[in-house]
């Protein structure tokens, strides 16, 4: 388990000081898959390299498996090198003079472990068969191919078993194809292993689709904790509803409930029904967001509707192959839909357009503005 | 899970002092003992009356005044001034030339003249200086024989001894720097920013001024203060042409002060502490204005490949300039060299001279004591230097590039300071704080020792860091990840990765002790000779035959040396 209380890291800049780290909080369960998400500069691998020890933090707390590692209390730094990890790195630093059994057998050499030399060998064997890499001892470890230094990186960080496995951004100097393929590896060894694992990236298809819980920052701050499919159904800010995935913002404020967690907003374009589970009082200001998939673009008015439909002017079209991808314009309003590629509309067309409650969120538009 | 991490668990509380702080105090107290003594001392005792069998060594400002109220001063100040500028343009105007025929234009010849552009920076100043005058002197110099033969000209048409023929030997001796630097220039410059000049409607000439000048100034300002510095603190020109032709600089006035009878230690102080003044400045600049260039940089990384220029019919103009360069850098030096060494006596060249060739100068060195005790030495010294200031400079820059202790810039600093040292300067302090140290090693090998360490620190200073920076942080991070100390890291990882850029650094600091001149001829003694020392003292006592000889089998380790080096290196990077 991993518990991190209010982290606080501040670098000195030229003018003031750069927060990286605004006083995070999170909790990983055992063998989790957890993912720190968000733009470059949002402080995510400085979060990651405070938990690996490489960065000192300036407040708060870190416990890895019931260990404090860091506590500013009370003044406790525990170095890297005795911290229960193995890491990733985005280069992968794979030791250039060392063959791939060397680097692999560097943590059990240089531990506190005085393991013999075939225990040692029967390790690295092991975990080197793990990653797929068995039978390439011997070679010099820069005569790898992207992936299988990867793998290499992946099994010298396993090899001592640690605790918590922390990936920087392990999968972006893969090129696109390998990526995909290295990304369903990853996540089927570490469901394997078990290991409780911490993984960053700024690309959120990856995060979708390997994590168990998802931890979106923004400016050194997290912003939204959750499962994938919470973070990307129920966005609770602005930022995060357009950082995940893309998404279509509208300015309202809620006239009144019209069902179950369904409210009705207003907005200059027209009313709209959303989702709003924590309920929200009429007058209130929110922001909907409404993903582009979920705009359903019909020729004509449909029958029956509760809220009616918008009427709009088809601004732009580009065929993309799997979809179509249509501007819309609602009177000032642009809106983004993405449609199935055999429906055929042409600039200028009007269209009408059709919500479904469930997936319009509404949100508090206060915070972060969408960057 | 493993009982891998069971000792981690206890809390570790990371000390106040931890190892690469007290790693940073250590060096921080060698490389400041080296450098900041000489300095104070030099300053300090620029101001005390001569020490005369334990009087005097009071407070006095007669050295200044002496030193720079005297008329005969505003001269030295012109000469220095003269000799510098002159040099500065003749090296700027032949290196860059060359540098443009190599890499901009389709001369035949270019290939070839890359190969040999290293070896003229490898002749040791004092042979470059003597065979010159060999060539050049108006009474033995076979360039002015041969022309009086073939014009048939009443009197020689050149002399040496004169500042023309200082600038001359100087500018020519520097111009493979300027070579080496210009050509880099030309080669990273990326194509495309004048050819978007020229798409922009520019002409040849506007895209030359306004594109191709001005991206390069910082980087042209940078050569012109490092030439203008390298003027002022040479030695062997200045000592060698400069004395007998009664033009005196800086440094040929300081060595006549300690070299004169009485040794005048307060007026070479005087001297020396203004002229660190000068270069001090000079430094200042130059690390404004590369600071500047590295702004400006154009290089990106990318292969370019260069926009050449078809020369037509004055491609053999160019091939021609190459030749002529070749001839004045290496093979005519080298010959006068080598036929002055196979000579029993000064002949010049011609077919009744050829039956008087012997090999017997050769034999004839080492049967010298001097001479083999100076190889000895020399070969001693040049590796000790070399392999102290690699180790101690791998751990300084680690240090400065790698960690984030507060005091590190001070270590850079420091180990950085020789740089404002010329080399006759740093001799006059080191005789300054062995004096009055009560540490004997005056006039013994030791105190060339230290001179060496002291003025080479900041070249194996720039060697480490510049590999340093070239290893990913995350090389080490990895390690310290993966349960190693920082000194584990250091050794494992660290040490073997910078091993090529050590092995540089070494071989070039090898090679630049083995020609130091400059503070070695303050500070040897007998038993202490070293080979720069004894090519001086062969010059000084007429032993031309001797001197060539020994000078010709100098060049010839120092070129294998350097080639070795060069393989060494592309075998690591391979």
């Amino acid at each position: 388990m991993v518990k991190i209380t209010g982290l606080v890291r501040v670098f000195p800049a030229e003018r003031g000081a750069v927060v990286a780290c605004d006083r995070i909080s999170f909790e990983i369960p055992p063998g989790r898959f957890f993912t720190l998400l968000g733009p470059s500069g949002c402080g995510k691998t400085t979060t990651l390299r405070c938990i690996a020890g490489l960065e000192r933090p300036d407040d708060g707390e870190i416990m890895l498996d019931q260990v404090t590692v860091y506590s500013a209390r009370q003044r406790l730094f525990v170095p890297p090198n005795q911290r229960s990890i193995g890491m990733v790195f985005q280069s992968y630093a794979i030791w250039p003079h060392m063959t791939v059994f060397d680097n692999v057998a560097f943590p059990l050499r240089v531990g506190r472990m005085r393991l013999s030399s075939a225990e040692i060998d029967r390790r690295v064997r092991g975990v080197l068969a793990v990653v797929r890499l068995d039978g390439l001892e011997q070679r010099p470890a820069t005569k790898l191919s992207g992936g299988q230094q990867q793998r290499l990186a992946l099994a010298r960080a396993l090899v001592r078993e640690p605790q918590v496995l922390l990936l920087d951004e392990p999968l972006s100097n893969l090129d696109a194809k390998l990526r995909e393929q290295m990304r369903l590896e990853l996540r089927a060894l570490q469901r394997q292993l078990g290991i409780t694992t911490i993984y960053v990236t700024h690309d959120q298809v990856e995060a979708l689709a390997m994590s168990n819980i998802i931890a979106v920052m923004h400016d050194g701050r997290i912003m939204q904790v959750g499962p994938p499919r919470e973070i990307y159904e129920r966005p609770q800010s602005p930022f995060v509803a357009d950082f995940i995935g893309s998404t279509n913002l509208i300015r309202g404020r809620v006239a009144g409930p019209v069902g179950v967690d369904l409210h009705r907003v207003d907005t200059t374009h027209g009313p709209i029904i959303c989702t709003i589970t924590e309920g929200a009082a009429p007058q209130t200001d929110v922001l909907v967001s409404i993903r582009p998939e979920d705009v359903v673009i019909r020729d004509g008015p449909p029958a029956g509707t509760p809220a009616g439909t918008w009427e709009a002017t088809v601004e732009q079209v580009v065929f993309l192959g799997e979809s179509v991808d249509c501007r819309l314009a609602v009177g000032e309003l642009i809106l983004r839909a993405h449609a199935h590629p055999s429906v055929r509309f042409r600039r200028g067309d009007r269209v009408h357009l059709e919500f479904n409650p469930e997936r319009c969120i509404a949100i508090r538009p206060e915070g972060d503005a969408p960057a | 899970m493993a009982p891998a991490f069971a000792g981690s668990h206890a809390p570790a509380l990371r000390s106040r002092v931890s190892g690469p702080t007290l790693l940073l105090i250590g060096a921080a107290l060698l490389v400041g003992y080296l450098t900041v003594f000489p300095l104070i001392f030099l300053v300090y005792g620029s101001f005390l009356t001569p020490i005369v069998g334990g009087q005097g060594g009071t407070f006095t400002l007669d050295n200044f005044v002496k030193a720079y109220a005297d008329r005969s001063t505003v001269p030295i100040l012109l000469n220095s001034i003269a000799f510098s500028a002159g040099t500065t343009a003749v090296a700027f105007v032949i290196g860059t030339v060359l540098a443009w025929i190599t890499e901009r234009t389709n001369a035949p010849l270019r290939r070839l003249f890359f190969a040999m552009s290293l070896i003229p920076l490898i002749i040791p100043g004092i042979l470059f200086t003597v065979s010159w005058i060999f060539l050049l002197s108006p009474r033995i110099g076979l360039i002015n024989l041969w022309l009086q033969d073939l014009l048939g000209l009443p009197a020689a048409p050149f002399n040496v001894y004169s500042l023309p023929g200082m600038i001359w030997v100087e500018g020519l001796h520097w111009s493979p720097i300027v070579y080496l630097l210009m050509s880099a220039a030309f080669r990273s410059m990326d194509p495309a920013l004048e050819e978007s000049a020229l798409m922009s409607g520019a002409g040849l000439g506007a895209t030359f001024y306004h594109v191709t000048l001005k991206l390069n100034l910082p980087m042209i300002l940078s050569v012109f203060l490092l030439l203008f510095l390298r003027g002022l603190e040479t030695f062997e020109v200045p000592a060698i042409i400069g004395l007998p032709a009664g033009i005196q600089v800086f440094t040929s006035k300081i060595f006549m002060a300690i070299k004169g009878y009485p040794s005048d230690f307060g007026l070479a102080g005087a001297y020396s502490t203004v002229l660190l003044v000068l270069t001090s400045l000079g430094i200042y600049l130059y690390a404004r204005v590369t600071r500047e260039a590295a702004r400006f940089a154009t290089v990106t990384g990318k292969g370019f490949r260069p926009r050449v220029i078809d020369l037509g019919p004055w491609r053999y103009a160019a091939a021609a300039v190459i030749v002529a360069y070749l001839a004045v850098m290496v093979m005519l030096p080298v010959f006068v060299l080598l036929w002055n060494s196979l000579l029993p006596f000064y002949l010049k060249p011609s077919v009744q001279a050829l039956s008087r060739l012997t090999l017997e100068n050769y034999p004839f060195v080492f049967k010298l004591p001097k001479t083999t005790r100076a190889i000895t030495n020399s070969v001693a010294l040049s590796v000790a230097s070399a392999t102290i200031i690699m180790l101690l400079t791998s751990v300084v820059a680690w240090i400065v590039v790698r960690t984030r202790i507060r005091g590190r810039w001070l270590l850079d600093n420091l180990a950085s300071m020789p740089l404002i040292f010329p080399s006759v300067v740093m001799g006059v302090a080191l005789i300054w704080v062995y004096l009055t140290l009560p540490i004997p090693i005056y006039g013994t090998i030791w105190i060339l020792l230290v001179a060496y360490v002291t003025r080479f620190l900041p070249y194996g200073l720039r060697a480490c860091s510049s590999g340093l920076v070239q290893i990913h942080r995350e090389l080490e991070e990895a390690a310290e990840i993966s349960g190693a100390s920082w000194r584990r890291s250091f050794t494992s990882i660290v040490l073997p990765l910078l091993r090529p850029a050590m092995v540089a650094g070494w071989m070039y600091i090898v090679i630049v002790s083995v020609r130091e001149l400059g503070s070695s001829i303050f500070l040897w003694g007998p038993g202490a000779e070293v080979l720069s020392v004894i090519i001086f003292d062969f010059w000084q006592t007429g032993h031309f035959q001797e001197l060539c000889a020994l000078g010709i089998m100098l060049v010839l380790a120092l070129v294998v040396l350097a080639l070795f080096s060069q393989r060494l290196s592309q075998r690591f990077v391979a």
